[in-house]
């Protein structure tokens, strides 16, 4: 497993404690799993994922990540609409461990946008990987 | 380093296609009476083609399972040491007699009458079992252990329906085994988890501050998956009694206790019984077990119908217990395991049986005992049928448990049970059982301590393990990606 | 004692190493209030000879000899079992082996059950079946449970009265303790399940149908599979006669979208009702809502064929609460028994002996009608179905029972009204004089 050094962050994303990434553009989300969290998981093998129209609220669990032997939760940063899903993941799991921020898993309509500031920068992000 | 003499060599395997990669049109492998009545047609509407299936000759069958029963390993091939699974020696006796025509032919929807001699076996195995655990009500239906634990939460679930009240918890400790939560689910408890401590075992107090009226009780393996004894399971049980709930004992481990402990003096109220593990029925390759379930005088009530019961000198099957949970099984569950079960404990006595826990736990105290320099010990206390140890000291070199348990294979072994239980990191869980001699276990105890001297001076050699067994390492990652169920 | 092979002078070698005086000792950690008092009252220990003239008394207790000819089914049916079957299965490298957590020393087993998954596919025209549930009961109510899951808000199951009753008892017991709500659906005179409620059902998951069905009666699953469709619920079907198949269209086929039931006819002995073998398929897209283990192809480094258990992700021992089912096992050797015998038969067999079964029936239902007796439903049926004697049949039942045959169950004890009405079954084991002989004490 990686080190936190090897671990590729990006710093134009905003995280989650849960091992979430999000970005923003233009009133939409994508939402996707940070190298931490797939380093972890090791070889995904699928990917559960929402339909299209699904709302959640903040903390729902919308998906799962499977490896062989584990089952890893997704939980919604941001409550809203799902607008779309990573269809490319039905069949290339595995895209996610090649790399993990150009294959976002969801894409949302947040409802309540002030939620977004509640989100961790890349700096608090690493504080919390250090322990 | 002295040369350690191992069962494992390489041998001739052949190779055998699946059945459908074989066969011919017009081949039959089975005799089929010849029609001695009218020819009738079915309907066309419901007709179908038939499955797809290959014709084949009786040899190519029977040549087929002789090679693909060459690539297994069972108990009868040599030590199965799976911790947790009590993979004793099968007694072929026991199946002689589930093989008696008399029990075979017994159809099952028949009147009493017809079947005293089965309804007898039923009988006198419900006494049995209720004698073993000192729990005096027992149903012989669920089919297999976890088949047992869903049977006790719906007895767990009905006694507090019958108490008015839903609860909606259960407490789980974190040394139970696998199957509890999902079988506790089923019935709608939300499983608690409860740490042991530091010793391995739960503490009262810990329990004492998880366990209120909203838990409907608690499941507790006795001993535990790390082979410890739960010292505390009486206290325990009065706490979780005053508080309105129930003790389940998953006895799966009943191999270590039989004649040393009296379940209900334990406190406990539900607990089934793993008759694959204790009893000496065969695994199967995954199945049939049987997984009875005994209860207290007071929840006999709730167990699942009918009962084999003794009116005079009969036997007859009674249904008239209107708290009964219901069935569980279409049948009276695996009777032919029930059987096998029932001739080894007439074959056993009590003497034995106790014989057989004592020298269960002094095989795993000796293995205990000689490993615990080689390998660290998950916990260095009085073990059980079972010891755990963890692989700290082989991530030195580099190598994991997994590593090791491959290397057994090469040198002849079945793999002890490893990454379990979860909360010893890369577990190693050995389970000798009563039926290995010593020579054997010693032997074994020479081979783990040679593979952990590879480990330091050829680690390739455990990476690259096993190699002559019919196939390497498998990709299990491929198989999950690409699911391919079906030929 | 021959299964335990400590001598003393190694008992006391092994005491030594591990620093206790006695046996007893080791349990040192077993508190006084928990330990068992005195010796646990048991027979005292039979040899092996007196144990079998122990067993050989219990098998004179039995009424019903081999001898007898049984016409009854009710899912336990009575089936020729060829000699290869017994032979194989007691290789022990099968028999004594566990589950196949270790693939490299498990190929036997592995490839035995992925063949078994495939005959099952393709035997009930599903896409996918898992390594097997404990038996065609548990397997039904498994099958709605996995119904209720998919059908995630929607909270009620329907099932046909027509389904054999001891799996609708295991069905109420498994749902009994859930938010769930379970209903049952009537047959009518044809014997065929009624399903002309079902748009009335409000939040409907799933409704499961056996065929052919308790009565023997075949229930017409495309008609029956679009109105459930319809009603926006899954199709369930089940069956206690797996050889039905190798004659009828399958249930994937007509629709179907989960199919299981009791495999007990492919080459297991009845044994007072078990062990059986819960076969379970379903529609691919429902692969990851499925119970039970599944096996699956792979190949090792060397890039040769293997099998390996997979999707265990679906399962209690890593999803915990949230699996798919608490089920652990399958029922290991019967999934072998199971492709023995479907193997021994192919194809073409299957189709010959199902037809067999078919003539049987049909002359047994011919024979009694041209002796006044009524069958009670008119529509095509399968190894089974139920007849009016008009008068009391139990005299010839006596008759029947001195001369070696059983034959019928009188249904009164499960639909009161049908009390007098009895069940019966021929298979190919059923020789024409044994139906005649039945035929002949009817009055």
């Amino acid at each position: 497993m990686k080190e936190l050094s090897e671990l590729n962050l990006p710093e134009n994303l905003r995280y989650t404690d849960d091992h979430e990434w999000t970005s923003s553009e233009g009133g939409t989300m994508k939402i996707g799993v940070s190298d931490y969290a797939q380093d972890q998981m090791g070889d995904i093998v699928f990917v559960e994922m929402p339909e299209v129209g699904d709302n959640f609220d903040k903390g729902d669990e919308f998906g799962t990540l499977e490896s062989v032997k584990a089952v890893s939760e997704l939980f919604i940063p941001v409550g809203g609409e799902v607008i779309a899903v990573n269809e490319a993941l039905e069949d290339g799991p595995e895209l996610i461990n090649k790399d993990p921020y150009a294959n976002w898993i969801v894409e949302i309509k947040p409802s309540d946008p002030s939620e977004i500031d509640q989100l961790l920068t890349v700096e608090a992000y690493r504080e919390i990987l250090k322990g | 380093m002295t040369k350690i003499k191992t069962p494992g060599i390489s041998g001739l395997i052949l190779d055998e296609p699946l059945l459908w990669e074989k066969g011919k049109k017009g081949r039959r492998g089975m005799s089929i009476p010849v029609n001695d009545v009218p020819e009738a047609v079915l309907e066309e509407t419901l007709q179908g083609q038939g499955p797809d299936f290959p014709d084949l000759s009786e040899v190519d069958v029977v040549r087929h399972y002789t090679r693909l029963s060459q690539w297994n390993f069972g108990v009868d091939t040599g030590m199965y040491p799976l911790g947790s699974c009590t993979m004793k020696y099968n007694p072929k006796i026991n199946e002689t007699m589930a093989a008696t025509p008399e029990i075979t032919s017994a159809h099952p929807m028949l009147d009493d009458e017809y079947s005293q001699g089965t309804l007898k076996i039923m009988y006198d195995l419900q006494h049995y079992l209720a004698a073993i655990t000192g729990l005096p009500g027992v149903s012989l239906q669920p089919a297999a252990g976890a088949h047992g634990e869903l049977t006790g939460m719906l007895i767990f679930a009905a006694y507090h329906k019958s108490h008015g009240s839903k609860r909606t918890k259960i407490l789980i400790p974190d040394t139970a085994h696998g199957t509890n939560p999902a079988s506790a689910a089923l019935c709608g408890y939300k499983p608690v988890p409860v740490k042991s401590d530091s010793n391995g075992i739960l503490n009262i107090q810990t329990v004492a501050e998880l366990m209120d009226e909203e838990c409907a009780g608690i499941m507790i393996t006795n001993p535990n998956t790390l082979g410890l004894f739960e010292t505390n399971i009486r206290k325990i049980a009065d706490i979780v009694h005053s508080k309105g709930g129930l003790v389940y004992g998953d006895g799966a481990n009943m191999n270590a206790v039989m004649g040393i402990i009296d379940a209900e003096k334990c406190g406990v109220d539900v607990m089934h019984l793993n008759l694959h593990k204790t009893f000496s029925t065969p695994h199967g390759g995954g199945g049939p077990g049987a997984g009875p379930v005994c209860v207290t005088e007071e929840l006999t009530k709730f167990l699942p119908t009918p009962l084999a019961v003794k009116d005079g000198s009969s036997y007859r099957l009674k249904y008239d217990y209107p708290d009964s949970i219901g069935r569980v099984h279409g049948f009276h569950g695996n009777f032919g395991v029930l059987v096998r079960a029932y001739s080894y404990i007439l074959s056993m006595g009590a003497d034995n049986l106790k014989k057989v826990s004592q020298l269960a736990v002094l095989s795993a105290a000796y293995i205990k005992e000689q490993l615990k320099g080689t390998l660290p010990l998950a916990f260095n206390r009085p073990c059980m049928h079972e010891c755990v140890f963890s692989d700290k000291l082989l991530h030195d070199d580099g190598v994991s448990t997994l590593d090791l348990a491959k290397r057994l294979i090469d040198n002849g072994y079945h793999p002890p049970t490893i990454y379990f239980p979860l909360v010893v990191p890369g577990a190693i869980m050995i389970e000798p059982t009563e039926t290995e001699c010593k020579e054997d276990i010693d032997q074994f105890i020479g081979v783990i301590k040679k593979i952990v001297q590879e480990a330091k001076e050829n680690p390739e050699l455990l990476h690259q393990a096993p190699t002559i067994a019919k196939v390497r390492r498998l990709d299990e990652t491929k198989a999950a990606r690409n699911p391919c169920l079906r030929g | 004692m021959r299964y335990l092979p400590h001598t003393d002078e190694e008992i006391k070698e092994m005491l030594e190493v591990v620093g206790r005086k006695s046996l007893d000792e080791l349990f040192c950690s077993v508190p006084d209030d928990c330990r068992y008092e005195g010796d646990i009252p048991l027979p005292l220990p039979l040899n092996e000879w007196a144990l079998k003239e122990h067993m050989s008394e219990l098998a004179d207790s039995m009424t019903v000899t081999p001898k007898f000819k049984i016409l009854i089914g009710a899912g336990s049916n009575h089936h020729h079992i060829p000699a290869t079957i017994g032979a194989l299965i007691s290789r022990s490298e099968f028999l004594t082996a566990y589950t196949p957590y270790q693939p490299e020393v498990a190929q036997g087993t592995l490839q035995g059950i992925f063949e078994y998954q495939t005959y099952t596919a393709r035997l009930l025209g599903m896409d996918v079946a898992n390594a097997s549930i404990y038996d065609g009961a548990s397997a039904l109510a498994e099958a709605l449970l996995m119904g209720l899951r998919i059908g995630r808000k929607k909270k009620t199951v329907a099932i046909s009265t027509a389904i054999h009753p001891h799996y609708r008892e295991v069905v109420k017991t498994y749902l009994e303790p859930t938010e769930y709500t379970l209903l049952e659906l009537p047959f009518g005179e044809d014997g065929r399940t009624d399903l002309s409620g079902l748009k009335e059902i409000k939040g409907l998951a799933a409704v499961a149908l056996q065929s052919p069905n308790f009565f023997g009666v075949i229930e017409d699953l495309e008609t029956a599979s679009s109105a459930i469709h319809d009603a926006g619920a899954l199709a369930i079907s089940c069956f206690t006669e797996p050889l039905a198949f190798g004659l009828l269209k399958n249930p994937g086929s007509c629709g179907i979208d989960i199919c299981c039931g009791e495999g007990q006819s492919f080459g297991m002995t009845r044994s007072f009702g078990g062990p059986g073998l819960g076969m379970f398929g379903c529609k691919e897209k429902y692969t990851r809502n499925m119970p039970g283990r599944l096996v699956g192809e792979t190949t090792d480094i060397d890039g040769k064929r293997g099998f390996v258990l997979t999707l265990a992700t679906r399962e209690q021992h890593i999803r915990r609460e949230k699996a798919t089912s608490n089920i652990c096992s399958n029922q290991g050797i019967c999934t072998l028994i199971a492709t023995m015998y479907m193997s021994s038969l192919g194809g073409s067999g299957i189709r010959e002996l199902a037809q067999l079964n078919y003539n049987k029936t049909e002359y047994f239902k011919s024979e009694l009608i041209k002796k006044g007796a009524d069958i009670l439903f008119d529509s095509p049926t399968f190894n089974e179905f139920v007849v009016d004697f008009k008068h009391d049949f139990l005299p010839a039942y006596e008759r029947l029972q001195e001369k070696g045959i059983i034959a019928g169950l009188d249904l009164g004890r499960f639909y009161p009204s049908f009390a007098g009405k009895y069940l019966f079954c021929a298979t190919e084991t059923a020789a024409k004089e044994d139906i005649d002989a039945v035929v002949k004490e009817v009055l």
